[in-house]
């Protein structure tokens, strides 16, 4: 799906990844850890295309339609119609932008450039009721305006929320957990688990193990001074919670 | 046609001009040129009498310079000030209008002909000096509803005409008031009598389109005691390379318990890309809610004029009356816009609310200017004033003036102002969903205007967020 190399990128002269060697197949989830400022959000941003960070060397490629496309080539906006999709973890206020009209703009879109017909308001009300209940939403959330004065829980849903509208190839899901309660990280895991399937590929960036007993991820990968220190199974993360990562720094 | 004026039909694609022999007065204005106008319209004497008077008093004035607006002196005796389209032979029924007429409001989107015309809708469509239609009449006159351009109105309801003209804005005014009231040619005149809820929306549209001409539109609007009407106004004009004139008078009343709601899409054309050509905007717009329980509100999307220079106010008489401005303001290449409202507070318990939402993009300038002055007699009153600004890209300039004068210590004011750019982080977040830069910039600045969006009626919102997608399309690019 995405094959990352030797990549390198900085964001006001300084540099925040060293090297990142990464590939993530269809189907599989990874999750990316790491202490605080190892680089894991400026990953997620370098993919997903945000214009504040320079890529200074390396590679990143991604899969369309069967062939592998220079991914840096692509604007922001092409990267999502292409699949991508980046859930922030401190996701923007638009004010007097409503949230319902938004995601509809954005459905319409990103499908119409994947090939499947545009919907009206009508239409996309009853299209999203399925994923506002699995979600435990109040439908009143998708008149207010986009993510002002949500709270921090609702914010990280309506990112899940926009997941599933999209139905994105690569989903990127940076700090999800944060800012959730017990229960909302239970409805938002198990919302992601549901999106999970043998054609898309999740990369979970997350700081605590805490959302990995949820989503259970395929590989673990640490994160340190923008490189990868270590990969491993699912058993890494508990080590990682046992342990801290100060054995693997040191 | 050279791809350049493609790319300008672009950009205005109301830009046109009417190739339709006209008839003028000579250039210039003097005491004759008044009389030639007021002769033509057949006007009584007292009306000729007014606009001398004007005149008079227009010549010992000075232009104003107090607004933060930089432009090159206009030159008052270089401008024509009737140009009508003259009336062909042909048409053998006084009340058949010039096809090429009916014409030109089509393709700006008005249609006037009886299967045509927009339905729930009434249109007074000013061509440069004259009314050349006002459809839906007699569906009005049913209900006694008086809607006819300004010069019938002096013919056929004088009492009324002589009863209100002026008393809102008087000649004396201001600079472009009193020229106004010397010299102005057509514009729309509305009574909606006792008690009624006027059937329809009234619309008038301004169409410049003789060269070197003054347009001075006059709208005189009476809601009489309880009643209800929404009124809409549209203006374009072609492009030319030379600056254009438009001073207008707007005077409402409203008597006890009635409500007018007064929205403008402004269109004018603005200039090109190095501030060459585009239409002087000097509006005087005001309304006097006389009654008790009475209400005005001003929704205007001015995206158009090289100049605008415009407050529509409110002076809130009666007790317990309301006044409410609502605008959005758009300015882009060289274009300037100084405007905001008065909220003059006479009567107790009486209410504003200004809302205004300024954009300025490439080496425009916008200001908002308002006033809100609570008199004495003004007990219990409240203000709510929201003047909020965004920047977009880094050679533009944004200036608010609020200035408040408060006579009574009951008096409850309320005021927000902030200045935003749009912020790289709002525009990845929305091109991280799928759209387009110009799509971004165009949903965050529609998402800044919506409050003021939601109160203009439906279409006319619709045609507001094209208006200024296209406008920034141009910008942005």
């Amino acid at each position: 799906m995405i094959k990352i190399e030797n990549l390198h990128a900085k964001v006001n002269d300084s540099e925040i990844l060293n090297g990142i060697n990464l590939e993530v197949k269809r189907g599989e989830v990874h999750a990316i850890m790491g202490p605080n400022g190892s680089g894991k959000s400026t990953l997620s941003k370098v993919i997903a295309g945000h214009p504040s960070y320079e890529v200074t060397e390396g590679s990143v490629t991604y899969e369309i339609n069967g062939k592998g496309k220079d991914l840096l080539e692509f604007e922001p906006d092409e990267r999502a119609k292409e699949g991508i999709f980046l859930s922030f973890q401190y996701p923007i206020e638009v004010p007097g932008v409503s949230n319902i009209d938004f995601l509809r703009e954005s459905y319409n879109t990103i499908c119409g450039h994947q090939g499947t017909s545009s919907v009206d308001e009508e239409e996309f009300r009853e299209f999203l009721k399925p994923k506002i209940e699995m979600l435990g939403m109040n439908p009143s959330f998708l008149n207010r305006p986009l993510n002002q004065g949500f709270s921090g829980g609702e914010k990280k849903k309506n990112e899940i929320l926009q997941m599933a509208v999209l139905n994105p190839r690569l989903a990127l899901l940076d700090e999800t957990d944060s800012g959730l309660d017990i229960d909302a990280l239970q409805t938002v895991a198990s919302g992601v688990n549901k999106l999970r399937s043998k054609f898309n590929s999740i990369v979970l960036i997350t700081h605590y193990q805490r959302l990995l007993d949820y989503i259970e991820p395929d590989y673990v990968h640490v994160l340190h001074k923008g490189k990868i220190i270590k990969s491993g199974g699912p058993e890494l993360a508990l080590e990682l919670e046992d342990k801290g990562y100060d054995w693997l720094i040191n | 046609m050279s791809s350049d004026s493609n790319l300008i039909e672009k950009e205005y694609k109301y830009g046109f001009y009417t190739d339709i022999e006209t008839e003028e007065f000579p250039k210039g204005l003097n005491e004759e040129i008044i009389k030639l106008i007021s002769a033509k319209k057949n006007e009584p004497s007292w009306m000729l009498e007014y606009r001398l008077k004007a005149y008079r008093h227009w010549l010992t004035m000075k232009e104003p310079s107090w607004a933060k607006l930089d432009y090159p002196k206009v030159d008052f005796q270089n401008l024509y000030y009737y140009a009508a389209p003259k009336k062909k032979e042909s048409l053998t029924n006084l009340d058949e209008v010039d096809p090429e007429l009916l014409e030109t409001f089509e393709r700006l989107g008005i249609p006037l002909s009886e299967q045509k015309r927009i339905s729930g809708v009434a249109v007074d469509a000013v061509f440069d000096s004259v009314s050349v239609a006002t459809t839906h009449k007699e569906e009005l006159e049913k209900v006694g509803v008086i809607f006819c351009s300004i010069s019938e109105a002096i013919q056929e309801h004088p009492e009324l005409v002589k009863k209100y003209l002026g008393t809102v804005v008087p000649h004396s005014d201001n600079f472009y008031a009193a020229l106004n009231a010397a010299v102005f040619s057509d514009g729309s005149f509305v009574y909606i009598p006792k008690g009624v809820t006027c059937p329809l929306d009234l619309s008038t549209y301004f169409r410049i389109n003789a060269k070197e001409t003054g347009q001075f539109e006059r709208t005189l609007i009476v809601a009489d005691e309880g009643s209800y009407v929404n009124y809409l106004e549209g203006c374009t004009a072609p492009e030319r390379p030379e600056h254009q004139l438009h001073a207008a008078v707007v005077e409402l009343v409203t008597l006890d318990d009635a409500e007018i709601k007064y929205s403008t899409v402004q269109n004018w054309y603005a200039g090109n890309k190095k501030g060459e050509g585009g239409v002087y905007n000097f509006v005087t717009k005001r309304g006097h809610c006389l009654g008790k329980n009475s209400k005005i509100s001003w929704t205007q999307v001015e995206a158009g004029s090289a100049i605008t220079w415009k407050y529509p106010s409110c002076v809130l008489i009666g007790d317990n009356s309301q006044g409410a401005f609502y605008s959005v303001a758009l300015t882009n290449n060289k274009m300037q816009a100084d405007t905001g409202t008065k909220m003059i507070h006479v009567g107790k318990n009486t209410k504003s609310t200004i809302i205004s939402k300024g954009i300025s993009t490439d080496e425009s300038i916008n200001n908002y200017r308002g006033l809100v002055k609570i008199m004495p007699s003004a007990k219990n009153s409240r203000n709510y004033s929201q003047c909020d600004s965004m920047l977009v890209g880094d050679r533009a300039g944004a200036n608010t003036f609020p200035y408040i004068d408060v006579k009574n210590e009951t008096a409850t004011l309320e005021h927000e102002a902030s200045t935003s750019k749009i912020s790289e982080d709002q525009l990845f977040y929305l091109q991280s969903r799928g759209l387009d830069m110009e799509k971004c910039v165009s949903m965050i600045v529609n998402g800044f205007c919506h409050q003021v969006f939601k109160e203009l009626p439906l279409e006319f919102s619709v045609e507001a967020v094209k208006l200024i997608e296209m406008k920034l399309e141009n910008s942005i690019g």
